[in-house]
């Protein structure tokens, strides 16, 4: 689970794990990006939460290095300001979504930027979404932000910047791959990270020693 | 409001780790949750504070106009406990974070030793707890005859078996007192001393002319050792990275992913009542940092759980909870490891009530940056104890405070009052839990969790395995 780096089977492969948290208003497309990325799947009419603690998905950047994120959903925590400082806590990296068809997304979509400089690691890695591009495909007047003024924003706040549809896949796997790729794999399980340089304490199920004998985590 | 539910099968007032265990317990069981906290963050008395939010809790602490926690690095490097409790390493808390995966959230650190004193003042000798036979051979605690009784006694609670009355070893254990049992092993004073208060774990002598407390006793014993052999450490207690203030938010993230509803910063105008029993709430939410005057909202509740704070509003009327002890605490920042704990970044001491002319134990627990609650170098030592006097708190921790060496910085204030609630909620279907005790641990948290999920849903509380839950984890 922590972030770490480690060599693989074949000499020089690099393998580094990255905490990767969501944010973004209500209904902006949050829980379907995720899904889009770790299941390829959508659903039109999802609940609003994924009930799950954390998914995970691995990227290979090239035949050496392969990422893997564990993505952790907000589980509704942010539909009342009720997100917990523990969400924050060793993120690597952070998508922001808005919803290209709401004005006013965009707008909540900075002050989590803002509250992610303020919460969160220095370093962190910052990239914003403007979901639901299939929309405006088919009903170009739907469009409530326009890509300039967007990407002029992501620019200004050093972010990386997509317009993506969760729905029709486009662009999905582009932001996240840009993501690993400005990841600082070189540093990975040294600073920041949530690896544990001692010899802590492992409670999870799967570690040895504990009660999870019979417990599967596949 | 947006999405909020007409009804709720439950409101949980409070985010502290006693309801939010109750609300992600009750969330993976399908109930309907709405959790709701007065504060703007999580945790309530059992949260962890950055330096300057520590500060600003203790006022008298500095001057007006000064910002004292500027010389302490970044605030956020700091999260300074206000509840002086550690976990068993192999008590029911630690094996409930294991069956509910909470343990995804959240990583542990040991503490590194346990230790006990022995006399007062300048002769007072502070040592390792002994939880092992053979350690108990080692021990400075004990003369030479007195380590050998130790360790005959040692290895008849190692062999005990409640099942199999032949472990018994002659004594009537239903039946019998601790004293009787260490009358029949011969131990001296001092060494029934660190056996009842650093290992049972008991905080007055009470339980040593109790009939039939022997079985508790000796079944402490057995989860203290159990638990020193847990994880790799020297003591039975383990603790978790960032400070205590991350178990209530794990909770609370486990109540929230299978559907309850988390309200900060929510005020409690009024509870409404149909025929004597509870029916529903209104509130309040706040906006933070606008002068707004909020979201006013209602919603049904066929039950409300709560921490005594929220019913002990005398001009209210509501007062539901009663005090019944008052803790007395002081953190302290120190620069240095504690004397006589072997440099260790981290450990517990005890000393024994009878040994500084006490009615209650004085702990200190000690941790450091290992633990990620404080910048490289400081170390934070919160000494406790249950007040005994009516003023002069000071002098009731300094047997504590001589164990300090150079404190940087001292956090104190008048005692803390303890509730526990008049009733049992079953009248008006409003349970509420008690405050934190003066444990050093938090087995009578989950005792209390377990008995408020007892009255409130009139059956035993048995905490969902989650582990084999195939929807709840990712894909590999």
């Amino acid at each position: 689970m922590s972030s770490r780096v480690s060599t693989g089977a074949r000499p020089g492969a690099r393998f580094a794990q990255f905490k990767l948290v969501l944010l973004g208003e209500s209904a902006v497309g949050k829980s379907s990006l995720v899904l889009r990325f770790v299941k390829d799947q959508f659903d039109d009419y999802r609940e609003s939460t994924i009930g799950a603690a954390f998914l995970t998905q691995t990227i290979s950047l090239d035949d050496a290095t392969t990422v893997k994120f564990e993505i952790w959903d907000t589980a509704g925590q942010e539909r009342y300001k009720s997100l917990a400082p523990m969400y924050y806590r060793n993120a690597n990296c952070a998508v922001v979504v808005y919803d290209i068809t709401q004005a006013s997304s965009l707008d909540k979509a900075k002050s989590w930027v803002k509250e992610l400089q303020r919460q969160a690691n220095e370093n962190i890695i910052i990239a914003l979404a403007g979901n639901k591009s299939d929309l405006v495909a088919e009903h170009p007047d739907k469009r409530a932000i326009t890509t300039a003024d967007a990407e002029a924003y992501a620019r200004e706040a050093g972010l990386l910047f997509f317009e993506t549809s969760a729905k029709t896949a486009e662009n999905v796997r582009e932001l996240f791959t840009a993501i690993a790729r400005k990841l600082p794999l070189e540093q990975a399980g040294n600073r920041g990270m949530r690896a544990n340089p001692r010899q802590g304490v492992d409670l999870r199920p799967e570690a040895p020693g504990t009660q999870g004998g019979g417990a599967c985590n596949c | 409001m947006e999405e909020l539910a007409p009804e709720y099968d439950v409101v949980l007032l409070g985010t502290g780790l006693t309801e939010c265990i109750l609300s992600g317990i009750m969330s993976v069981e399908e109930k309907k949750v709405l959790h709701i906290d007065r504060n703007d963050h999580y945790g309530g008395e059992s949260a962890s504070l950055n330096i300057e939010a520590l500060f600003k809790k203790y006022p008298d602490s500095y001057s007006k106009g000064e910002e004292p926690w500027m010389k302490y690095g970044r605030g956020n490097d700091w999260n300074v406990d206000l509840v002086p409790k550690l976990l068993m390493a192999n008590g029911d808390l630690t094996k409930t974070l294991i069956k509910t995966k909470v343990t995804d959230y959240v990583e542990f650190e040991p503490i590194a030793g346990s230790y006990v004193q022995k006399g007062s003042g300048a002769t007072a000798t502070v040592a390792k707890v002994p939880s092992k036979p053979t350690e108990a051979l080692l021990s400075p605690l004990m003369g030479l005859f007195e380590k050998r009784r130790a360790k005959r006694f040692f290895e008849w609670v190692r062999d005990f078996k409640d099942e199999d009355p032949s472990t018994y070893g002659g004594l009537d254990l239903n039946q019998c007192t601790m004293k009787e049992v260490y009358d029949k092993f011969g131990l001296e004073a001092t060494t029934r001393d660190f056996i009842g208060h650093a290992m049972a774990l008991y905080q007055t002598d009470a339980y040593i002319n109790q009939k039939g407390a022997a079985k508790e006793t000796v079944d402490r014993i057995q989860l203290y050792g159990n638990s020193v052999n847990q994880y790799p450490g020297k003591s039975p207690y383990i603790y978790p990275l960032y400070g205590l203030g991350e178990l209530p938010q794990s909770f609370a993230r486990l109540s929230a992913v299978r559907g309850g509803t988390y309200m900060l910063n929510t005020n409690i105008d009024e509870i409404e009542y149909e025929g004597g029993k509870v029916s529903g709430i209104k509130a309040t939410m706040r906006v933070r940092s606008e002068d707004s005057e909020g979201t006013m909202f209602s919603t049904k509740t066929k039950k409300i759980i709560a921490d005594p704070t929220y019913f002990n509003d005398a001009n209210k009327g509501n007062v539901k909870v009663k005090q019944v002890a008052k803790l007395l605490k002081a953190i302290c920042i120190l620069t240095h490891p504690v004397a006589n704990t072997n440099n260790s970044d981290s450990a517990q001491i005890i000393i024994p009530q009878s040994q500084v002319g006490r009615k209650n134990d004085i702990y200190i627990a000690i941790v450091s940056s290992v633990h990620h609650v404080c910048p490289q170098g400081y170390y934070i030592a919160i000494v406790s104890t249950i007040a005994e006097g009516k003023d002069n708190w000071h002098l009731e921790l300094q047997p504590g405070f001589d164990r300090l060496g150079k404190i940087e910085e001292k956090f104190m204030k008048e005692p803390i009052p303890l509730y526990e609630p008049l009733e049992d909620g079953r009248n008006d279907n409003i349970f509420i839990s008690k405050s934190y005790d003066a444990t050093s641990h938090f087995e009578t948290t989950t005792e209390d969790v377990r008995d408020i999920y007892r009255r409130a849903e009139g059956k035993e509380m048995v905490v969902p395995d989650l582990r084999l839950d195939a929807n709840l984890v990712g894909q590999e």
